[in-house]
């Protein structure tokens, strides 16, 4: 079965040109134009992936982007056409996994979705411990004394990636490598935006994170190891 | 041993250092200080001088009233010496007492008697000479004596009496007792009245002068706070003017001298406040143009560039000129990005909307990086990149991309104008800076294009063909970039001989400081001994993802 995208942009030139380029590589797309309308198309097409733009009319792709993600782990890419600090970082910040600048080009944009969609399916072991927490690698979940913690896919694959080489050092651009499928460095902001996400929901004191260490000047490691 | 010789004098004269500085610092410590010393000088001065005058006027007045009594009961004694009838030595005792007590009643309590007895005196009548108390014997001076001896009329001299010390004055005269023979008769007064007189003037004077002086120092520092007050008020409202509180004013009271400072300031601050209300809403709406511009350009353009990479990846199926055209619109679109991103950046730093984001990592490191990645496009020119990385640590915070962005710039500059010879690249530091030299040995700039290449949209030679697809615009973002960490890019060239760029940055906050750690141009023979050859890695070249 062909994963399903879900397109939100008010501009109807760049979404049926979205829609050509996903289409050539076997993708199914569902279209939406109107920041009012984009959650109930979510809920009607349940999509695989999300390409949020973040200037629409109605809702604006911040707030969507919240909203989505308080349901949902879909996913969510922004495209912005702005690249200034602020919007990017706040778009992170409200839920998004990844963002394209416009323009891009259409092999970055399957790239990127690509890398959304892949799971981690090595054949590795199938439940890894970390400091306190339990990961099940093929069931997509984590628990901390039976108890589950809500992680999104890709927060998910952070910790995974983390957790698999415990004590190894990743820099932030291994991990866009390994996790985002980047091809060469980029936006660092996107690791950092995320490891904060991902600590909040696994840390018991967030300002002092015992499971994902910050190593200054070089990146982040897992550092409980399984006892 | 010298510098701790320097630093304890240091620490000695740092008090004397510190007053200085407030001496300096303060109008009114100045002028107060200053009225306080003239006035204690001028009051010492003016009672030194009232005080020697009423002195003076005391004791004069006073020596002519004894020397006029003395004189006067002098005579009466010789007198009634003279009428009296006495021969006998115990008659002439008797007189001589009898006188005494007279002269005592007639001198008041506080006149002092001494009769003494001339030393040629050799009569044979024997008398015992008074006094009225024994220690004034001691007061009578031998020069006095002789004066009265040798017939000096009315000698007098200035003692101190015994016992009290208060100062006095005797008054000698010879006396003649018939036949006793001749005898010295000496008045003693005393001056203390005089003193007290005196005294209680002082004191009276000392307290005038203290006063006076208080009251002029007060006046001084009354008058120089209400002088200065205004003028402290403006400074302290000029500095807030200056902290960026457009909106302070200062209060204008009366119609004086300071209201009219006041209300000039005031008008200061008004146009200053205009005008920077003005700038600010001007580079807030550049900022807000730059930001639509870039929103509606790259909305289309995100269309164009997709359709124009469909059409590139199926050129395979179009007739030939159909295909050479989708190559070419791809490869200009790239430019047109290229020129559009630069275009919006630098327009981002001309209206102040550059924001840095710093991490402190290694000069040395992000070099490396670039070179490894433009590997692939030096080999294709057939240019040689070497790296030569000086001793210790490099680090420095760096907004990664942005320097990126620049080494790039230069590193596709040099490779670009190379001409097939190598181009060299160092890092150095020290202390106080970070420096990346990119050189090579190709055509050269003359000083006059070193001074013009980071002009915007500037060509050393018009009619160059740009092979690296360059905006015209890189050089000039990447010397904003520089500025924009507090460092430095320069230039240098020589027609035929090539180009140095070199890329300063500061590792603290105090800048770049004096010395910088490589020259902006470093000859071939001088890299080697700069530091170590560092080999490149082989990378996946960027400009292929």
């Amino acid at each position: 079965m062909s994963a399903r995208i879900l397109v939100v942009d008010d501009d109807p030139a760049v979404a049926e040109m979205i829609g050509i380029v996903l289409r050539a590589d076997g993708f199914e797309t569902v279209f939406c134009d109107h920041g009012d309308k984009a959650v109930d198309i979510f809920h009607e097409s349940h999509p695989d992936v999300v390409l949020l733009d973040l200037m629409l009319p109605g809702k604006s792709g911040i707030d969507i982007c919240r909203e989505l993600r308080a349901e949902s782990g879909v996913p969510i890419i922004m495209l912005t056409a702005k690249s200034d600090t602020v919007d990017v970082v706040l778009g992170l910040e409200s839920g998004a996994d990844d963002y394209i600048p416009k323009p891009f080009k259409p092999r970055e944009l399957i790239a990127r979705v690509r890398a959304r969609l892949r799971r981690n399916d090595s054949a590795s072991p199938s439940t890894v411990r970390t400091g306190d927490l339990e990961i099940d690698v093929t069931g997509h979940r984590v628990t901390r004394d039976g108890e589950v913690i809500q992680l999104t896919p890709l927060e998910f694959d952070v910790l995974v990636t983390l957790a698999r080489s415990p004590g190894q050092v990743f820099t932030r651009e291994v991990l866009l490598e390994d996790v985002w499928g980047y091809r060469h460095a980029a936006d660092t902001r996107l690791v950092n935006v995320h490891i904060q996400r991902l600590r909040a929901k696994i840390e018991r004191d967030p300002e002092n994170p015992e499971i994902v260490v910050t190593v200054r000047g070089v990146g982040y490691k897992a550092g409980g190891v399984a006892s | 041993m010298s510098q701790r010789r320097r630093s304890a004098a240091a620490a000695a004269s740092a008090p004397v250092k510190r007053l200085g500085w407030r001496w300096r610092g303060s109008l009114l410590l100045r002028v107060v200080t200053t009225t306080l010393v003239i006035g204690l000088g001028t009051v010492a001065l003016l009672g030194a001088y009232v005080n020697t005058q009423i002195r003076d006027g005391l004791v004069e007045t006073r020596v002519d009233r004894v020397l006029a009594s003395s004189a006067q009961d002098a005579a009466l004694a010789q007198d009634e010496i003279n009428a009296s009838p006495a021969e006998s030595p115990a008659d002439l005792q008797d007189l001589v007492l009898g006188l005494f007590d007279k002269l005592r009643v007639l001198g008041g309590g506080d006149r002092g008697l001494v009769m003494l007895q001339d030393p040629a005196n050799d009569s044979a009548v024997p008398l015992a000479p008074p006094v009225t108390a024994e220690a004034l014997r001691d007061v009578i001076s031998d020069e006095m004596r002789q004066a009265v001896q040798s017939g000096v009329t009315q000698p007098w001299q200035h003692v101190a009496l015994p016992e009290s010390g208060a100062p006095g004055m005797v008054v000698g005269s010879p006396l003649e007792i018939r036949a006793a023979g001749l005898y010295e008769l000496y008045f003693v007064y005393s001056f203390a009245d005089e003193e007290q007189t005196l005294t209680l003037i002082q004191r009276v004077l000392a307290l005038g002068a203290g006063m006076l002086v208080a009251l002029v120092v007060f006046m001084t520092w009354w008058v120089t706070t209400q002088a200065v007050r205004p003028v402290r008020h403006a400074a302290r409202t000029a500095s807030r003017l200056a902290e960026g509180v457009l909106s302070e004013r200062m209060t204008v009271r009366g119609n004086d001298e300071m209201a009219t400072l006041a209300r000039t300031f005031n008008e200061m601050a008004e146009s200053l406040q205009r005008q920077i209300t003005r700038m600010e809403e001007l580079s807030r709406l550049q900022r807000r143009f730059v930001a639509d511009v870039s929103h509606e350009l790259r909305t289309p353009l995100t269309t164009v560039r997709m359709a124009s990479d469909v059409l590139y990846d199926a050129r395979e199926d179009f007739p030939p000129e159909v295909a050479r055209s989708a190559e070419l619109l791809t490869n200009q679109l790239d430019r047109f990005e290229a020129l559009l991103a630069d275009l919006l950046e630098i327009s981002r730093i001309d209206a102040g909307a550059a924001r840095l984001e710093f991490e402190e990592m290694s000069l040395a490191d992000l070099v490396r990086d670039q070179m490894e990645g433009m590997a692939h496009a030096a080999a294709a020119a057939g240019v040689e990149l070497r790296l030569w990385v000086g001793p210790g640590e490099h680090t420095a915070s760096i907004d990664r991309a942005r320097v990126s962005r620049v080494v790039r710039n230069l590193l596709s500059n040099a490779i670009e104008h190379a001409q097939d010879k190598p181009v060299d690249v160092a890092v150095a530091s020290n202390k106080r800076a970070v420096a990346v030299v990119v050189r090579d040995y190709g055509i050269g700039l003359t000083p006059q294009q070193a001074e013009r290449v980071f002009d915007r949209f500037w060509r050393a030679d018009a009619a160059r063909t740009r092979t690296m697809g360059g905006t015209g615009l890189g050089l000039s973002i990447a010397v904003e970039d520089a500025r924009l960490h507090g460092g430095k890019l320069e230039a240098w060239g020589s027609p035929g001989k090539g180009a140095s760029f070199r890329l300063m940055l500061p590792r603290t906050s105090r800048g770049l400081g004096q010395s910088a750690p490589l020259a902006v141009m470093v000859r071939e023979s001088e890299f080697a001994p700069l530091g170590t050859r560092t080999e490149l890695g082989p990378r996946v070249p960027e400009a292929l993802t």
